[in-house]
């Protein structure tokens, strides 16, 4: 999923101090799942901004509404009854649900509440580590299931940097070092004279080198 | 032989060469390169100049490795992968060469988040196996890593560095092997203090006929003070320092730890020569450039044969 934290209350506060009736939208998917975006979020921010404008002796309207998915047009569609009653959108869905609310409502400022992060994976309750750069051209096929790309401080294609000491990244005992976890795992499947297969420099057009990435499937677009 | 290296010539020869280093200043004062080369000049082969060493912004290595050239001596260019980008590497490679420095030593570099701009972002376009491919290629084939034709290649003699003491252990002979395949023609190792473990690994290198491929430096780093080899061994990553270095410096009175420090890198790299595969030694005095002649002296490595 991609991951997200909300951003510092007084930087949304900041953004919508000139407007009196604000419309707050969430997302049903990623950020739902990592708690930052979803109904229950929206309600707790809609609550602390109400909070914050009592406080400033003020009133603010804020009209709640969380979509399935922010990043699709068809569900962002569903703002339109409600977006002439809003002087500004405030949402909480990641970079790609903002830009999707502010390319169908041209204007309305839409400020973002959150901090996307990254893509990643759950690790238990409340915690999420990144997973996947979407560099465009996937290895984990020959590293076992391991990302150096995402999980390597580096990158490094070829094995670990010198800096690995008690397993751990360089970076800090927090940080696995991904070429150790990839060596154990090539052990784990009898695959370990894969490592000394020297990994070419990576073409790094497909993940973005080449300019904002786009797919067009021709098969169903239309 | 494949270059003009100083450094080439002396381990074709079958002598033991010896390197040190020199870290370019925190400004615009070339004296100051001058200064700690001038302390090395007869008593190394060559001079590794430092790639904004721990990520700290220092006078580039292909600026200090071009003031030491013209005083007429061997630097040793180092190059790391988090600052750089193919396209840069390449023509700093070309400009470098273009100056007369034909000895390079590609690394990863340390993470940014060591030095005074951890805020910055890390290229790591290619990886330091990458970077020394992408080198012996515009060596041996002219071509630049995109492919095309180099009019006028650089002809490098390429080191890498090999830290046999960072885990996973069992992994460091292979990673050196992949060097080897790589194109790399020497190897500057972490600093050795943890000998025993450093030939178990030269046992592993020698075992697989590695040392036939790549010449191998061990590095030799001098403890000034007790506070160094604590410092080194709690925060400094991948450095494996015995509790018997800290015992030993421990034992003597704080004026005699540089001197009980200087012995002891002697007295290590009397044991290693003995070491099958052991080509030479890389002297790391950190901040004490003036004392590795004294080293160089002790340990019957002077003087510097001519080639």
């Amino acid at each position: 999923m991609i991951t997200a934290e909300q951003k510092p209350i007084q930087e949304i506060i900041q953004y919508i101090a000139p407007y009196g009736r604000i419309l707050l939208v969430g997302c049903n998917e990623c950020v739902t799942v990592c708690a930052a975006g979803g109904r229950k979020e929206v309600g707790l921010l809609a609550s602390a901004l109400h909070l914050n404008s009592l406080k400033q002796g003020k009133t603010i309207d804020i009209k709640e509404i969380t979509l399935e998915r922010q990043c699709d047009p068809e569900y962002v569609e569903e703002l339109a009854p409600y977006i002439d009653g809003a002087d500004a959108v405030v949402s909480m869905a990641c970079g790609c649900g903002v830009q999707s609310v502010a390319a169908r409502y041209k204007t309305s400022p839409v400020f973002p509440a959150v901090n996307t992060r990254f893509m990643g994976a759950s690790l238990g309750q409340g915690v999420w580590a990144e997973r996947c750069k979407g560099c465009g051209d996937c290895v984990l096929g020959i590293t076992g299931g391991i990302c150096p790309v995402a999980r390597c401080s580096k990158h490094l294609l070829n094995g670990p940097c010198g800096g690995t000491s008690n397993g751990q990244c360089e970076i800090g005992p927090e940080t696995d070092c991904a070429w150790r976890l990839i060596w154990e795992r090539l052990k784990e499947l009898g695959m370990e004279d894969r490592y000394e297969d020297l990994m070419n420099a990576k073409d790094w057009r497909p993940g973005g080198a080449a300019g904002p990435g786009k797919i067009i499937r021709e098969d169903l677009a239309q | 032989m494949n270059t003009e290296s100083r450094l080439e010539k002396i381990l074709a020869s079958g002598e033991l060469a010896v390197t040190s280093e020199c870290g370019p200043p925190r400004g615009a004062r070339p004296e100051k390169v001058k200064e700690k080369s001038a302390l090395l000049k007869d008593h190394v082969d060559g001079i590794n100049v430092t790639d904004n060493q721990t990520a700290m912004v220092r006078m580039s290595s292909f600026a200090a490795a071009v003031i030491i050239k013209q005083m007429g001596l061997d630097p040793i260019m180092q190059m790391v992968a988090r600052d750089r980008n193919r396209l840069a590497m390449q023509s700093d490679i070309i400009g470098a060469y273009a100056f007369g420095i034909n000895t390079m030593l590609c690394l990863s570099g340390d993470h940014a988040k060591f030095g005074d701009h951890p805020m910055a972002q890390g290229v790591f376009d290619i990886d330091s196996v990458q970077m020394i491919n992408m080198v012996r290629r515009m060596r041996d084939e002219e071509t630049f890593q995109g492919g095309a034709k180099i009019d006028g290649a650089p002809k490098m003699f390429i080191g890498a560095a090999a830290n046999p003491f960072a885990d996973p252990f069992e992994l460091r002979v292979m990673r050196l092997a992949k060097k080897i395949k790589a194109g790399v023609d020497f190897i500057q190792t972490q600093c050795i203090f943890n000998l025993d473990k450093f030939e178990e690994w030269m046992k592993g290198v020698t075992d697989r006929g590695l040392d036939e491929k790549v010449h191998i430096l061990a590095g030799i780093t001098p403890m000034k003070s007790v506070g160094m080899a604590r410092y080194m061994k709690n925060k400094v990553p991948g450095m494996d320092i015995p509790d018997s270095v800290i015992k030993r410096l421990e034992g003597v009175s704080k004026e005699q730890q540089p001197e009980e420090g200087i012995k002891m890198a002697v007295e290590s790299i009397e044991r290693i020569k003995e070491i099958k595969g052991v080509h030479g030694f890389h002297i790391m005095a950190i901040e004490w450039e003036e004392k590795v002649p004294q080293i160089v002296e002790q340990a019957g490595l002077y003087p510097r044969p001519k080639v």
